[in-house]
């Protein structure tokens, strides 16, 4: 039995050893679908797995198959895995791990300089992405690195921001043809936000776009006097690609200061906006803004979901998103022309959009000195963690978040790598909010079903040719739904808060499911 | 901006700075001293007698306006405008977690705490001793006339039957909020309306729930924790049960509610105001 193990477990060794992966394999991922080679699993965004094993039938008999025990806690990886090898980070951390155990095959870190202060965020890192024989690194110091796939040497690192500035990275880079694309953090610490392209092979910054323009540039005037040098607009989230069409597509973060929005007058082009980018100069082909001078803190902080449908009888490329302002949008990728757009959640702040996508704002809606009561919460109806689209039922899934909250208005003066959000809020109470898992239509926002949740969630979807709807809850629970119905099928309590995305992929051609639910990361399957 | 729940680095390594970053600051204080002595002795003395009857000053005279202007521009982000806490933790209680008395606050606003709460490095003393007026004036309690006498408010508390729900001083049973250190959680002011009108007194997360099983049987209590699939209750003998929600008949939610009763009409107003007097006195053990 052990000599049996013993060649399996080299033979795997082997496929690992020369598991290099050239981006023809990301662009078809659909091929091989045991693997997760990059963050949503395909470039569109659509966190859906075609594996369909586990079914609505069966998903009552999963077991967790192993565990593994991260060094810091409340992780948000969203792990990659390459031919049966899981890659998995944390801050200035990054390991791989055997998929058929958990056990530990490598790890690297790089020390947190100890002048280093995270603003407005915790120490988090979101996952890797892998290209060729590297897999590429975000760390919060604001550094890119490029680690030997097969044994996590480092091989290059580039810096990508300074953090002394309040630069910083929580975001799982991107791989595209060649070239690897990051964001950065910090649009509560008054940086200028961009983002950026490296070559793969050498580190070497190919571009870099800067998400508030300067002067002179189309757009700098939508900054009131020196505002755009401190607006934030980061770019924390990672984007999507559409390999055809060559354009990177990447959500833009918050203005800042967050709650004073009188001290930078102005649309605030690009803040909460989608850009597309050409993936060769990084110049920008189209963008559009969600929230137009936001004072809530609502980034368009979402990996945008790229999808083609008929709309009007016309075969249309489609990018579609829930924002973090409570409205669903679609829009066409080539030119960002708005299509359809409406709430998917409880929002007080706008009586809808007009014909061209833009809120028509209701009055007193900014933060006040006194506050100001208003739906959705700085977090947003939906942040950061997946939303997923189902190619099978053409639904668009979404963690939703039903909660408001009192914002203020107050001073903050810009000091470089401190605080600047100028106020903040207050939550109403626990039992006046909840949350939800959405299914919409994709091409209107339609809702088709809602299955409720105890408490705004902080956990991605993950949906699967089986049928199902994966999501994880506050309380710990990790839960499967019927991707048809919304109806509950299966839960598993973590212990522990849920705060990541999940993913699906193989084992000797089994289907396993696993999620980071805080300091732990679970594996399910049968 | 960039939100998470996120606590999660690497703490060894973390702590492993702190500690060298304490160690390096004792190692230049001790240098600092040592030229001081050497060298500079008059003068030293004259600055750390300055110094000292500055920091006295300090202490004195801490401003917590001073310091609620700084809170909301730097920490209401995750404690609240008010400190009644959003993504961090609430502020307005007598004991904090990370901060058992003043000093100690200090040192959690400078630290930090790692992963989840960034450092205040950036704060000079006078903002740090503010900062520290306000969060403790969040949550005094400001002394209210107390008439009533404690000998016989604790016959009250006996003759009552508050033991029945509450535990004080390791004595009762433990279904209502412990009653141990009630005087430095709550105003007098307060407490009088506990007694006398329960409702309109309860926290945000008190929820009393009814749940009924398919076999008829009903279990009422305080909800102890509730995810989306489960919930547990704590019925009134301070037995707890567990439930799958989908698994009950009905669950319901009893808000507004409270099992304690209302005292006013059974206890006469002296006896109300000698009960509010003997809790105001709990003020825990040391």
């Amino acid at each position: 039995m052990k000599i049996i193990f013993g060649t399996l477990l080299s033979a795997v060794f082997s496929v690992a050893a020369l598991g290099q992966v050239p981006f023809e394999r990301i662009v078809n991922a659909d091929k091989e679908p045991g693997n997760w080679m990059t963050y949503s699993r395909d470039l569109s965004g659509h966190r859906f797995s075609p594996l369909k094993e586990i079914t609505t039938e069966n998903v009552g008999n999963l077991k967790v198959q192993w565990a593994f025990q991260f060094p810091n806690d409340a992780s948000e990886t969203s792990p990659l895995v390459v031919d049966e090898v899981m890659y998995i980070t944390g801050p200035n951390w990054a390991a791989a791990l055997d998929v058929h155990t958990g056990r530990r095959l490598w790890s690297w870190n790089r020390a947190i300089p100890k002048d280093y202060h995270s603003i407005g965020f915790g120490l988090v890192s979101r996952g890797p992405t892998v290209l060729d024989d590297k897999l590429y690194v975000a760390t919060m110091d604001c550094y890119l690195v490029a680690l030997d796939l097969k044994s996590g040497a480092e091989i290059w690192s580039s810096k990508v921001g300074d953090y002394k500035l309040g630069y910083s990275m929580t975001v799982a880079p991107l791989a595209i043809d060649g070239k690897i694309v990051v964001g950065v953090s910090g649009g509560e610490a008054g940086i200028r936000g961009f983002l950026d392209a490296y070559d793969a092979k050498t580190g070497k910054r190919a571009w870099r776009f800067w998400t508030i323009p300067g002067p002179g540039e189309p757009g700098n005037e939508t900054w009131d006097g020196d505002s755009w040098k401190t607006g934030g607009a980061p770019t924390w989230v990672t984007g999507a690609y559409d390999p055809e069409l060559k354009l990177v597509y990447w959500g833009v973060g918050n203005p800042g200061p967050d709650w004073d929005g009188e001290v930078r007058k102005g649309d605030n082009l690009y803040s909460c906006s989608f850009v597309a980018l050409e993936a060769e100069t990084g110049k920008l082909r189209w963008y559009f803004q969600f929230t137009p001078h936001d004072t809530h803190d609502w980034d368009a902080a979402h990996t945008p979901v790229l999808f083609n449908a008929k709309i009007d009888g016309r075969e249309r490329k489609l990018i579609a998103s829930a924002n973090r302002n409570a409205f669903y949008y679609v829009l066409d990728r080539e030119t960002g022309e708005f299509i359809a757009g409406q709430p998917y959640a409880k929002e007080t702040w706008a009586s809808g959009l007009d014909p061209k996508g833009k809120p028509i704002k209701l009055p007193d809606s900014d933060p006040k000195e006194k506050g100001t009561l208003v739906w959705p919460n700085m977090n947003g109806a939906t942040v950061w963690f997946s939303q997923s689209y189902s190619p099978e039922t053409g639904l668009f899934y979404v963690a939703v978040r039903e909660i408001g909250s009192r914002y203020f208005k107050r001073e903050s003066r810009y000091k470089p790598g401190t605080l600047f959000v100028a106020g903040g809020e207050d939550e109403l109470p626990p039992d006046d909010v909840w949350g939800e898992i959405r299914a919409l239509e994709a091409t209107t926002g339609d809702t088709k079903w809602i299955f409720k949740l105890q408490s705004p969630p902080w956990a991605g979807v993950l949906s699967t040719a089986g049928g199902l709807v994966f999501s994880g809850s506050d309380e710990g629970n990790f839960y499967a739904l019927d991707a048809r119905t919304g109806k509950a099928l299966w839960d598993f309590q973590t212990g522990g808060t849920i705060a990541a995305n999940p993913i699906s992929f193989t084992v000797n051609g089994k289907q396993r499911i696993a999620i980071s639910a805080n300091r732990v990361l679970y594996v399910f399957g049968f | 901006m960039t939100p998470c729940l996120a606590r999660g680095t690497l703490p060894d390594i973390l702590q492993n700075f702190r500690v060298l970053r304490r160690v390096t600051i004792l190692l230049a204080k001790m240098l600092r001293l040592i030229v001081a002595v050497g060298l500079l002795l008059p003068l030293a003395v004259i600055v750390t007698l300055a110094g000292q009857a500055k920091t006295k000053k300090q202490t004195a005279t801490a401003d917590a306006a001073a310091g609620k202007k700084l809170f909301e521009e730097h920490c209401a982000l995750c404690h609240g405008i008010d400190g009644r806490g959003g993504r961090g933790p609430s502020l307005n209680r007598v004991h904090l977690t990370h901060a058992a008395d003043d000093e100690a606050l200090k040192g959690v606003i400078m630290d930090g705490i790692a992963p989840n709460m960034p450092q205040g490095w950036y704060f000079d003393d006078d903002d740090v001793a503010n900062l520290v007026a306000f969060v403790r004036s969040l949550s005094k309690v400001r002394p209210d006339p107390i008439p009533g006498d404690v000998a016989r408010g604790a016959s009250v508390y006996v003759k009552s039957g508050c033991s029945g729900c509450h535990i004080l001083d390791g004595a009762g049973t433990g279904y209502g909020p412990d009653l141990t250190a009630i005087g430095e959680r709550r105003r007098a002011s307060f407490l009088q309306q506990v007694i006398s009108k329960p409702p309109a007194a309860l926290p945000e997360d008190f929820l009393l729930v009814k749940a009924t099983t398919p076999a008829g049987e009903t279990v009422q209590g305080i909800r102890v924790n509730e995810d989306s699939f489960t919930i547990q209750i704590k019925d009134p003998s301070g037995r707890y049960h567990s439930f799958r929600k989908d698994e009950l008949t009905e669950l319901k939610k009893l808000r507004g509610e409270t099992p304690m009763p209302s005292f006013e009409g059974i206890l006469s107003a002296t006896e109300i105001q000698d009960l509010v007097a003997y809790l105001a006195s709990q003020r825990g053990k040391p």
